[in-house]
């Protein structure tokens, strides 16, 4: 190597590391710069005021918490005792929870020395430690309390409403009626609602125990109860889960059936006619780029809301997207094996059939696996918009933004789903073309 | 011993035949029914998502073509007005893109954290490699909707739910198919590097970054693709972009056909487009990494 060489090599070598250098400092600020445009673009200054913690507070505490409510009707006098203040979770006529006590007077017990006395005449008594005795008289649809006009923060008080809100619970008063919340962990009357007779029996009782309802027996009514339990509605949830899944698996398989043969035809060793191949290779960009969100909308004109307009909207846009790899498996067949099968005399559709698709066989399975997991995904999305499914149940329960422990749960259902999806593709791709790893 | 030799091969031959055959026989049984099963599982599943639609399947099918009628009618109609529309939707086009852009970068980093964290030999603390798997399996398996609606009922509606919904999709799906890459990386580099006394995110990113780097860049382009699809969608409920300006314009119903048309042209061109570069893109960088 002569000098010049070695100058120049060295010239080269100079130019190339002043370029890595370049880049090493022109990408990372690039991408601030893009960060610093998206904080105002997106407005993440305005965020912190936008939000809201109160609510952030009442989904993280009432995910997995819930509330009884005690409530009395001040026109009417009557007082009623319902989970949730929900008319599925009332408690049945002349019954009401053991820390409630009192004809006359009802005294609800919130507990840690918490106690809100229900007295005639629409008035009310609280006493909360360390606080003078509030008293509240209710009359028409004015409030008049013996409240100090300089109150701590956990009180919220006017003429019509006073709101106070204690570790212990909650108590609103207005005219028209008095409410204490009291907070319990847990998910309640997630097996049995309160109607039914199996409520607060345990499993041992149940199974092994006395007949508790003479007309049915324990475990038949028990599992019907839990099923139909009006609540948590565990019968339409199952059917839920079961119209995602099922959007997913028709949707993917079906556009695999359709994709395959048309993958032919956009391959250049199956189809050599150019116009051919090039009119299906732009249907399958066309309906992978019109997108599901946008086929989802036009099919639910055609079909209503429904698992059906979800599996057709994943059936569409995935046809492309398998025509599309199906198309570059076929390309890159193996011409040998096909050959092979010619030279014992086979028709086309034999040599098909033994040349072709044993050779992409795996490649289509793993790809159809692959997207059966990430469809049901998909499924719970387009359930959301199109109305099917667990995805729109979830969209409703965080829309009525009461029932958080439901929200709570369908989280909970919608992940445990997606990873036995997940599991069962992994699985079945390892029986049905081994396992890689 | 000729003799019995000769006479015992045609009898091998035989045997071998017809436990060919019976394999043969049994494997075509097993493929028939499960192909069967399937069918029926099809059928069936047809039947039941057919009974359970709000319109029946045959009914709806010569339905399909007249929503997009309408809408190109109206849109044909009206189309001085197009471009015009075009432009005044081209700002929501802008914010879907900025959703899935953010997301992809955010994602990309913490898959490129949690996969480094989570494959054997690179992890920094070796033992918590499972506990790194089951976060990202968790974080892949919330579908976006889930954590955008949660999101979007404590931070108001916007971009901002979105992109956070989308990013923690993304880290998860990313840690997988970044770990899968990672694993096959040369260690020799690693171990000349430690042997210099370099630290774990020294060896990552002198040692790891480099053999890797061409397959995490196509992966993250490939998610960036999806990304751009799933933010639209996001939008339809209500969390920004082009998808939320769709459900207004679709909200309207007809007489505002012409908005519907022009945010579905916006959001066609995008996806297209963003598909194409890409994947060209990703090809270059795949194939660089053969030679």
């Amino acid at each position: 190597m002569t000098a010049v060489d070695l100058n120049h090599t060295k010239f080269e070598a100079e130019k190339i590391f002043q370029r890595k250098r370049l880049f090493g400092f022109a990408i990372p600020a690039v991408i601030l710069a893009y960060l610093t445009y998206i904080f105002f673009a997106f407005d993440v200054e305005g965020l912190a005021g936008r939000a809201n913690w109160d609510n952030a507070m009442t989904l993280a505490s009432d995910s997995w918490s819930h509330k009884v409510h005690v409530t009395r009707d001040n026109r009417s006098g009557e007082i009623s005792y319902a989970v949730e203040g929900e008319r599925k979770g009332r408690y049945p006529e002349g019954e009401r929870p053991t820390w409630v006590s009192g004809d006359e007077v009802i005294v609800v017990d919130l507990g840690g020395d918490h106690i809100v006395r229900y007295l005639p005449q629409n008035r009310t008594e609280i006493e909360i430690p360390d606080f003078p005795l509030i008293q509240v008289q209710a009359e028409g649809r004015t409030l008049t309390s013996n409240l100090p006009a300089d109150l701590p923060d956990w009180i919220s008080a006017s003429d019509r409403r006073i709101g106070i809100t204690t570790p212990e619970g909650r108590i609103t008063l207005t005219g028209a009626r008095t409410e204490v919340f009291n907070y319990f962990a847990g998910w309640e009357l997630f097996w049995f609602t309160l109607d039914s007779p199996y409520h607060g029996h345990g499993i041992t009782s149940i199974v092994f125990g006395e007949r508790i309802d003479p007309t049915r027996s324990n475990i038949a009514g028990a599992v019907s109860d839990w099923w139909n339990n009006a609540m948590w509605r565990h019968k339409d949830v199952a059917w839920a889960i079961g119209e995602t899944v099922l959007m997913a698996f028709l949707g993917t398989m079906g556009a695999a059936m359709v994709a395959l043969p048309l993958a032919f035809f956009a391959a250049k060793r199956f189809t050599p006619i150019m116009v051919v191949r090039a009119a299906t290779r732009r249907l399958f960009d066309f309906v992978r780029g019109v997108d599901a969100l946008i086929w989802t909308v036009v099919l639910a004109r055609a079909f209503g809301p429904g698992p059906l307009t979800g599996a057709l909207a994943i059936l569409i846009t995935d046809t492309g997207t398998f025509g599309k790899t199906f198309s570059e498996a076929l390309e890159n067949v193996d011409q040998k094996q096909i050959e092979g099968v010619s030279s014992t005399g086979a028709k086309p559709l034999q040599r098909y059939r033994f040349g072709v698709i044993p050779q992409v066989v795996p490649v289509l399975l793993s790809q159809i696996l692959y997207f059966l997991e990430s469809n049901t995904r998909s499924a719970t999305i387009i359930g959301a918009i199109t109305g099917g499914g667990i995805g729109l149940m979830l969209t409703q329960a965080i829309q009525t933004q009461k029932d958080w422990e439901e929200v709570a749960y369908y989280i909970v259902l919608i992940v445990v789903m997606v990873m036995f999806m997940d599991w069962l593709s992994g699985w079945l791709r390892g029986r049905l073309i081994g396992q890689k790893d | 011993m000729a003799d019995t030799a000769l006479s015992g091969v045609p009898h091998t031959i035989n045997s071998i035949q017809t436990s060919y055959m019976a394999q043969v026989q049994r494997k075509r049984l097993y493929g028939g029914l499960t192909l069967l099963i399937f069918a029926m599982l099809m059928v069936s599943g047809f039947v039941v998502a057919d009974d359970r639609n709000a319109g029946g399947f045959w009914e709806g099918l010569h339905q399909i073509g007249d929503y997009p009628a309408d809408v190109l009618s109206e849109a044909w109609e009206k189309r001085a007005e197009l471009p015009a529309l075009v432009v005044k939707y081209f700002p929501a086009l802008v914010e879907t893109i900025n959703i899935a852009a953010v997301s992809t970068l955010f994602g990309a980093a913490g898959g490129l954290v949690l996969s480094l964290l989570g494959t054997r030999g690179l992890a920094k603390w070796p033992r918590l490699i499972p506990l790194f798997r089951r976060i990202s399996d968790v974080m892949r398996a919330v579908p976006e909707i889930v954590i955008a609606l949660v999101l979007i009922f404590v931070l108001g509606g916007g971009p901002v739910p979105a992109m956070i919904a989308i990013a923690i999709h993304t880290a998860g799906a990313l840690a997988k198919m970044f770990s899968e890459v990672a694993e096959n990386a040369d260690l020799k580099a690693i171990e000349g590097l430690a042997s210099t006394g370099a630290t774990w995110s020294q060896r990552m990113v002198l040692g790891v970054f480099p053999q890797v780097a061409p397959n995490y860049v196509s992966y993250a382009l490939l998610r960036f693709e999806i990304n751009i699809r799933a933010s639209a969608i996001l939008g339809f409920v209500g969390a920004g972009g082009l998808g939320y300006e769709l459900r207004n314009a679709m909200a309207w119903g007809p007489g505002r056909f012409d908005e519907a048309a022009a945010i579905f042209i916006l959001l066609f061109g995008t996806i297209v487009v963003f598909d194409q570069v890409s994947s060209r893109y990703r090809n270059r960088l795949t194939e660089g990494q053969g030679q």
